[in-house]
């Protein structure tokens, strides 16, 4: 661990070189570590595929969450993120009132989903795979997430991360097979340091 | 036995009558139930989508019904119909005809205007592509309008149809309703029947 001790303290030297463009991708993950709010910039997108093409895709606005990035080990670091399904947008306002509903999400019931990290693994220089437990509709599963780094800097991080979840097990199968059981993540998510 | 003839239905027209007939009600009913304002919104998409799948099938087999109208000879009105009975019945035939098919029509004309863009995915087997109409709140408005007037006009109409044929039936006490319904009466026994008890005065499906 001597190197990432080294690295530590490079820190504030790649925060420097973060805040200029064009600085090198080559930032790993424990590096900027520490703790921090998902910011309210994050994008928390999602699709959900339909027979013969297209499909419903959209976001929810609003969501909170906090991780922690371990200094030592990237594999000790801890996410946690809930989001408001009631805040779902998907540009058809029967669309979102069906999703809040009975049918799908039934946010009088259940207003939020909560994710909670249980093993983070470093996949590459920039990437990782997030598991964890999610908690929708009253069902927990263990899930799956692939983040990527996007962007550092000393007060702020960016991650891109993307993640299949199949809706049907969380009480949520209405419309398949016209609508994929499959529901594909894609989320900008932004990091303030606390 | 399978096509018309000058007095009777074949059972090709038979079974596509009384299947349609089946259809239409039930895709009254369900067109009814579904529009609840209060259903269960699962149930509801549930039963959208059964009621797309039967209108099509509604569709297709109008389709060959009109095209088995127009290729076969109908029979023709029986004898015991006055000129202006006879001509109220073709009339009601043609426009039953023509809602049979103006109606699923409109209603494919909301799937495919809707802003909502469901796939009509038929019995969950293949999609039916949306007509070429531009989406829109207005367009699908108009079109839930027509079809439901169109389709409420149309069970009156099938109600009128059947009314027809019951008085036909219960007081004329002539052949209407049982030819369509494939009984006919025993040819005379002098003539084709050497077997015949006399006893029963109608048999089902023979010619």
């Amino acid at each position: 661990m001597g190197h990432r001790a080294t690295l530590r303290t490079m820190i504030a030297g790649l925060a420097l070189l973060a805040a200029t463009p064009g600085w090198g991708h080559a930032v790993s993950l424990d590096d900027a570590a520490g703790r921090y709010a998902i910011d309210r910039s994050s994008r928390i997108g999602f699709s959900v595929g339909q027979v013969g093409g297209g499909g419903i895709s959209g976001k929810f606005t609003k969501f909170s969450g906090t991780f922690n990035l371990d200094q030592h080990d990237i594999g000790k670091s801890v996410v946690e993120f809930s989001l408001f399904p009631e805040t779902v947008a998907t540009g058809e306002p029967r669309v979102e009132s069906f999703l809040r509903s009975r049918a799908i999400f039934d946010i009088k019931d259940f207003p939020q989903i909560v994710f909670r990290s249980t093993k983070i693994s470093q996949t590459g220089e920039n990437t990782a795979e997030i598991e964890g437990k999610l908690t929708a509709r009253g069902t927990t599963r263990t899930e799956r997430f692939q983040a990527e780094l996007t962007k550092w800097n000393a007060h702020a991080i960016s991650f891109h991360i993307k993640g299949n979840i199949y809706r049907a097990p969380y009480n949520m199968a209405v419309g398949i097979p016209i609508y994929s059981n499959v529901v594909q993540f894609d989320m900008t998510v932004n990091g303030v340091r606390r | 036995m399978w096509r018309n003839d000058r007095s009777s239905f074949g059972w090709i027209a038979i079974i596509l009558h009384w299947t349609i007939a089946l259809l239409i009600g039930g895709l009254v009913i369900l067109g009814y139930v579904m529009t609840r304002p209060d259903i269960d919104p699962e149930l509801q998409f549930e039963l959208y989508q059964w009621h797309k799948s039967f209108g099509m099938l509604a569709l297709a087999l109008t389709v060959v019904r009109i095209a088995w109208w127009w290729l076969e000879v109908p029979p023709a009105h029986p004898a015991t119909l006055s000129r202006y009975e006879a001509r109220a019945a073709t009339a009601t035939h043609a426009l039953l005809r023509m809602l049979t098919l103006a109606v699923p029509l409109a209603g494919w004309a909301i799937a495919s205007t809707s802003t909502l863009a469901i796939p009509t995915f038929f019995f969950d087997l293949v999609v039916i592509p949306h007509l070429p109409f531009e989406k829109s709140e207005a367009a699908e408005a108009f079109w839930t309008m027509a079809h439901s007037w169109l389709a409420y006009g149309l069970a009156g109409i099938v109600l009128l149809h059947a009314a027809a044929a019951l008085v036909h039936h219960f007081l004329y006490r002539d052949e209407v309703l049982r030819r369509m319904l494939g009984i006919l009466p025993r040819r005379p026994a002098s003539n084709t029947d050497t077997s015949a008890s006399g006893s029963e005065k109608w048999d089902i499906g023979q010619r």
